[in-house]
């Protein structure tokens, strides 16, 4: 059972290498590369632009339901006066940087892991190769470029609209008064709490495009199964493990800053 | 005969199967060598091998008397030999054209100017009689036609060395005629050294210069063509029979 664990343990540190050196071969490569802004452009309408729908509508939905769970929590003590104080603080500090991360994760990341997998496995990426093009700085150092730049920018959107669903519940449909929920909102949120926040997205921007690009790129040795059944594999894992490392770093963030 | 492209000793196991173990191979400059074989018994795994798609075990490859099988990629740039590689299925981009395809090496790996490059393109989709198709996509594409764009691309870079994995895999058989054609035509306009792997036996022949026969990771036979029958061994002689070589070429009056 030790020897087990053990194995199992170096395995996981030598895939966090791995992954660490896929990643900064993957920045590395991106500025070694031709015509890095139309690339980047790309890369920006993939997980920036076409996320933006999807980030809105959840941002709406979150801030909804906060609005109104945390009035009728609130109420039982009379401090309903201070829901945009809860729904903005939670929104910044916690629910915006995880739920924009795992959105991306779920439109975004799941795409790019298909799509390097299929790459793979119809020789696309061996050709680059031959071409002597860099696949990593070429496929990849784009999105994690892009991520740095569009995850804080999404967060940023995701926490405003959210914040903007809680005036709907609670000031349109609950009656609080609206002046007081967002002198609320701009008196507790500081500068340190949209700091961290920023933080957050921009290591869960990192790390969940690491991981996705990882696993589809890597379907030839990481997926189980050949062919098609082993690009889906690399997109469920590349889901799966992106979301449970957002949780997982989160916990480490928020408990550094705290 | 003078080798150009040098192999000896190349050895790549997989686990416990010995895929290659030892090939020496010579391949003289601007001809066409075909490798055949069984399939599976590691051809691929040979051309992937020289491209640095795979490494060796052991073994070395020299290009014009330049070792390149140690740090590929340095050698390749400090000898500034060049390999392309055109794959079974063209490996082409599904979301790029065909002119972007043709385009891509020289775009991404070369420091020459975009009306240069775009002369060049040109230049090679007009060879390839695929100015008409060169805004398509490769999904837009017959298979005769994307064949040329990844053929295109192999030697938009003027490389010294090509090599085809199978490059008339899927195709009817007239189709498979004119890609052969069309490699033996662009070898003599460009001069290229063409490493070519095949099942298609004895069609290949007519564009070959020699033939080697992978057998057990080992290159067990190396002539001409017509040197085939005579110098055939008894497990050779079995394999052409397999491909039907000694019906058909008594057909043909002849593999060359």
């Amino acid at each position: 059972m030790i020897r087990t664990l053990g194995r199992s343990a170096l395995s996981v540190v030598f895939e966090l290498g791995e992954l660490s050196l896929f990643g900064l071969g993957a920045l590395r490569g991106f500025f070694a590369q031709r015509s890095r802004l139309a690339k980047l452009t790309l890369a920006i309408h993939e997980i920036g632009v076409r996320c933006f729908p999807i980030i809105a509508t959840v941002g709406l939905f979150t801030g909804l339901v906060m609005g109104l769970q945390l009035y009728y929590t609130l109420v039982k003590f009379g401090a309903e006066s201070a829901l945009g104080t809860a729904v903005a603080l939670s929104l910044i500090r916690e629910l915006g940087p995880v739920l924009t991360a795992l959105m991306v994760v779920g439109q975004a990341g799941s795409a790019m892991a298909s799509e390097l997998g299929i790459q793979r496995n119809d020789e696309q990426i061996d050709a680059l190769q031959t071409m002597s093009i860099d696949p990593l700085g070429f496929l990849v150092g784009p999105r994690l470029v892009a991520a740095l730049i569009c995850f804080p920018i999404l967060t940023a959107v995701f926490d405003l609209i959210g914040i903007f669903g809680g005036y709907l519940t609670g000031c349109v449909l609950l009656n609080v008064d609206a002046g007081v929920y967002w002198n609320r909102v701009f008196e507790s949120v500081t500068w340190a709490d949209v700091q961290g926040g920023y933080i957050k997205a921009l290591v869960f921007g990192v790390l969940t495009i690491s991981i996705c690009a990882y696993r589809g790129f890597n379907t030839h040795r990481k997926a189980g199964f050949p062919g098609v059944r082993g690009v889906s594999e690399s997109a469920t894992r590349a889901v799966v493990w992106s979301s449970v490392t957002v949780l997982a770093a989160d916990y480490l963030i928020t408990s550094f800053l705290l | 005969m003078d080798a150009f492209l040098k192999i000896r000793g190349l050895k790549k196991h997989f686990g416990e199967n010995r895929v290659l173990d030892g090939v020496d191979l010579d391949v003289a400059a601007a001809s066409v060598t075909t490798i055949i074989g069984k399939s599976g018994i590691g051809k691929s795994v040979l051309l992937k091998c020289i491209a640095n798609l795979l490494q060796a075990d052991a073994g070395s490859i020299e290009l014009d008397g330049q070792a390149i099988s140690q740090s590929r990629r340095r050698a390749h740039s400090d000898a500034g030999v060049s390999f392309s590689y055109m794959f079974q299925n063209n490996a082409l981009f599904d979301s790029l054209t065909a002119y972007e395809n043709v385009a891509l090496p020289l775009r991404e790996a070369t420091a020459l100017k975009p009306r240069e490059i775009q002369e060049r393109v040109d230049a090679m989709l007009a060879q390839l009689e695929l100015s008409a198709s060169a805004m398509r996509f490769p999904g837009e594409l017959s298979g005769g036609m994307k064949k040329r764009v990844a053929l295109g691309r192999a030697l938009i870079t003027k490389p010294q060395v090509v090599l085809f994995d199978e490059p008339t895999t899927g195709l009817d058989p007239e189709r498979k005629f004119s890609v052969f054609e069309m490699i033996a035509d662009y070898r003599e306009r460009f001069g290229f050294t063409a490493l070519l792997v095949s099942h298609d036996i004895p069609e290949v022949f007519e564009i070959s210069d020699r033939v080697a026969w992978l057998d057990a990771g080992k290159i067990k036979f190396f002539g001409k063509p017509d040197e085939l029958n005579a110098d055939a061994q008894s497990a050779l002689s079995g394999f052409l029979s397999k491909a039907n070589y000694g019906r058909r070429i008594s057909s043909h009056g002849g593999a060359k």
